[in-house]
C-alpha cells in the first residue's frame, strides 16, 4: 500500500509540472484561437532570462527583469507578427507560431547562450520520508516537488479568479467567443492579445524555473513542451482546470503504468503513455474532459 | 402620428412627443459616401444625416446595401470617397474599437454576442469602455476595482430590469431561444450607453409578439434616455410606425429620404419594391 501511494503521489507531483506547461497552451488558446506552438520555447527562453540575471543579482529581481523580458516578447510578437495575420485561420496562425518557435529558440540562446545553467532556489534536493507510523517504511517525498505543486495549485486559483472576476478577465473573454463582437463593443484585440501573451510569458517562466531547477535549463526544455500536448487534449484546449486535471491524471497515469503494467509489457513505457490515452480520449471524448461541446443547430 | 399608430404592447402607446419638439441638431453627417469591393459598387455616392435623439430608418430590398452602410458608419469598412461628420467632428481612418469609443453601439444582423458568457458578463462587457482602472489593480482586486465593478453592475441591472430579462440573468447566452438572444444584444449595445446607437435588423426572424416587444423597446429607449437610433428594417410596418425620418436604398443608390408618408407615396420607392414593368 506504502508503495502505491508512494507512485501516486510521484505521478501526482509531475503531473503538476506538465500542467503548468499545458496551462500556458490554454491561455493563448482560450484568448485567440490560436494553437500556440512557441509555448515550450518560450519556457525556455524565460528560464534562460531567470538563470543567466540570477547569477549577477537577487533571485527576486531577477524574477522581475525575467517578467518584463517576456512582456516586451509579447508586445514583439503581437506587433510583428499578430497584427499583420488578424482575422486569418487558425491553422495560419499555428504555423506562425511555429516561426516564433524556432526564432525565440535561436534568440534565446544568442543572447544569454547555451550551456546548461543551474537554478538553485535554495530548497532542500534531499527527499524527506513521511507517514513512517503509518506505513512500513513511510513514504518518500521530494520538497522540491512539493513546493512547484502548491506555486502551480495558487497560479491555477489565481488565473481562474482573474478570468471571472475582472473586467480584464470579461474582456478576455469575450475576445475567445467572439472577436467581432468584441470590437463593437469598444474592446482592443491587441491590447488584449498582449495581455494574454504576457500573462502566458508569466506562467511559461514559473514553469521554466520549476522545471530549470529540476533539470537545469537547457534546450531540452523545449521538448517538455510535447508532454504538455496531450495533457490539454485530454483536459480540453479551452479549460485552465482542465489543464491541471489533464497533468495529473498523465502523470499518475505513466508512473503507474510504468510501475505496474511495465514488467508485463516491457519497459519504456512512461515515454508514451501520455500519448497513447490522448489518442484514445481523441477517439471517444474529443473536446477533452472540461472542454466545451460544441452542439450546432440545425 | 409615427409612434401613436403602432399596435404594439402597453406602455408605447402613450403620449408620443411631435417629432417637431425633441428632435436636436445633426449628430452623425454622411457625405457622398461610395465603397466597392473589386468590380461590385456597394455603395454609390450616399449622403444622408441623423439628428440627436431621432429614430432614422434605412430600408430597401435585399442587396441594396444597408448593413454595408451601417458597417461604414461602425469603422468596420473604409469608403473609397466621401466623409463621416459625427457630433460635428469630420473622422478620419477608423476601426470598429475607436469608433465604439466615440459613443457608438451596435447590434449585428446575425447576432454577435459572447455565446459562451452568461446575460450579465454579456452586458458587462458592454461597458468594457467605461471601465478606469488598470489591469494591475484588477490583478489585486482591490478598492477601486471593487466599487467600479458594483457601480457598473448596478447600472446593468438597470438594463436587465428595463428589457425585462431578470430571470435569464445567469444564463449562457447560447443557450436562450433567438427572439431573447436579440433582446439580450440590445442590452449589450445599451449598456456602453451609446449617444449613437446601430441596430441592424432588430426584428428579423421574430414573431409578432417578439416584434411587438422589441419595438416598445426601441421606442422607450429613445424616449427614456434619448438615445439616437439608426435602424435597418424589412418589416415595413415596423419601420412606418417607429422611424421618424427613412432613407431609401436600392442597388448601392439613394431612392428615396424623407418623412415615412413621404417615402411611401415616392414613385421610385414602389418601383424598387413592387418592381416596373419594362
Amino acid at each position: 500500500m506504502g508503495a502505491f501511494i508512494e507512485v501516486v503521489l510521484g505521478g501526482l507531483m509531475a503531473g503538476v509540472l506538465y500542467s503548468l506547461v499545458a496551462l500556458g497552451f490554454v491561455l493563448i488558446f482560450k484568448a485567440s484561437g490560436v494553437f500556440n506552438f512557441a509555448q515550450g520555447a518560450m519556457v525556455l527562453f524565460a528560464a534562460l532570462a531567470f538563470a543567466r540575471f540570477s547569477e549577477k543579482m537577487p533571485m527576486p529581481v531577477a524574477f522581475l527583469l525575467a517578467m518584463a523580458v517576456m512582456v516586451v516578447l509579447a508586445m514583439l510578437i503581437e506587433r510583428l507578427v499578430l497584427r499583420s495575420l488578424v482575422n486569418q485561420d487558425g491553422i495560419i496562425l499555428f504555423l506562425a507560431t511555429f516561426g516564433i518557435t524556432y526564432f525565440i529558440e535561436g534568440l534565446g540562446q544568442l543572447i544569454f547562450g547555451s550551456d546548461i545553467y543551474p537554478i538553485d532556489l535554495g530548497l532542500p534536493k534531499e527527499p524527506k520520508i513521511i507517514l513512517e507510523d503509518t506505513f512500513q517504511g513511510g513514504i518518500l517525498i521530494n520538497i522540491e516537488d512539493l513546493v512547484a505543486a502548491v506555486v502551480a495549485a495558487a497560479l491555477v486559483l489565481g488565473l481562474a479568479l482573474f478570468f471571472q472576476k475582472t473586467a480584464t478577465g470579461r474582456a478576455l473573454r469575450a475576445v475567445a467567443d467572439d472577436h467581432q463582437a468584441a470590437q463593437s463593443v469598444g474592446i482592443p484585440l491587441n491590447r488584449i492579445w498582449v495581455i494574454v501573451w504576457s500573462v502566458s510569458g508569466f506562467v511559461a517562466l514559473v514553469a521554466g524555473i520549476v522545471w530549470g531547477s529540476k533539470l537545469g535549463v537547457q534546450f531540452s526544455l523545449t521538448l517538455v513542451a510535447l508532454k504538455a500536448i496531450p495533457v490539454v487534449i485530454l483536459g480540453g484546449f479551452t479549460s485552465v482546470p482542465g489543464a491541471i486535471v489533464g497533468g495529473l491524471i498523465i502523470g499518475v497515469g505513466e508512473k503507474v503504468a510504468e510501475v505496474y503494467l511495465g514488467p508485463i509489457i516491457g519497459g519504456g513505457l512512461e515515454n508514451w503513455f501520455a500519448y497513447a490515452l490522448a489518442l484514445v480520449f481523441l477517439m471517444i471524448r474529443p473536446e477533452g474532459l472540461f472542454g466545451e461541446r460544441h452542439i450546432d443547430r440545425v | 402620428m409615427s409612434a401613436a399608430s403602432m399596435p404594439a404592447g402597453p406602455g408605447s402607446s402613450a403620449a408620443v412627443p411631435e417629432p417637431g419638439r425633441r428632435i436636436g441638431d445633426v449628430i452623425l453627417a454622411v457625405e457622398n459616401i461610395s465603397l466597392a469591393f473589386g468590380g461590385v459598387q456597394a455603395l454609390a455616392d450616399i449622403s444622408f444625416d441623423v439628428r440627436e435623439h431621432e429614430v432614422r430608418a434605412i430600408i430597401g430590398p435585399n442587396g441594396a446595401g444597408k448593413s454595408s452602410l451601417l458597417n461604414v458608419i461602425n469603422g468596420v469598412y473604409h469608403p473609397q470617397q466621401g466623409t463621416i461628420m459625427f457630433m460635428g467632428e469630420k473622422r478620419h481612418q477608423m476601426n470598429p474599437h475607436k469608433v465604439a469609443s466615440q459613443g457608438v453601439a451596435r447590434t449585428f444582423q446575425n447576432i454577435a454576442l459572447f455565446k459562451g458568457m452568461s446575460v450579465l458578463d454579456n452586458l458587462m462587457a458592454g461597458r468594457n469602455l467605461l471601465m478606469k482602472t488598470g489591469i494591475l489593480q484588477q490583478a489585486l482586486y482591490w478598492g477601486a476595482t471593487q466599487r467600479e465593478e458594483l457601480a457598473h453592475r448596478r447600472r446593468v441591472e438597470e438594463i436587465i430590469d428595463f428589457l425585462e430579462i431578470q430571470a435569464i440573468r445567469k444564463t449562457p447566452v447560447g443557450r436562450l431561444p433567438y427572439g431573447l438572444q436579440k433582446r439580450v444584444e440590445l442590452g449589450r449595445a445599451l449598456a456602453a450607453e451609446p449617444r449613437l446607437l446601430l441596430l441592424d435588423e432588430p426584428m428579423a426572424g421574430m414573431n409578432v409578439e417578439e416584434k411587438q416587444d422589441m419595438c416598445r423597446f426601441v421606442l422607450d429607449l429613445n424616449e427614456e434616455f434619448g438615445t439616437t437610433i439608426v435602424l435597418i428594417e424589412h418589416d415595413m410596418g415596423v419601420v412606418m410606425d417607429i422611424s421618424d425620418r427613412v432613407v431609401v436604398l436600392d442597388y448601392g443608390r439613394k431612392i428615396g429620404d424623407g418623412l415615412p408618408d413621404e417615402v411611401r407615396s415616392n414613385q421610385a420607392v414602389i418601383d424598387a419594391y413592387l418592381g416596373v414593368k419594362h
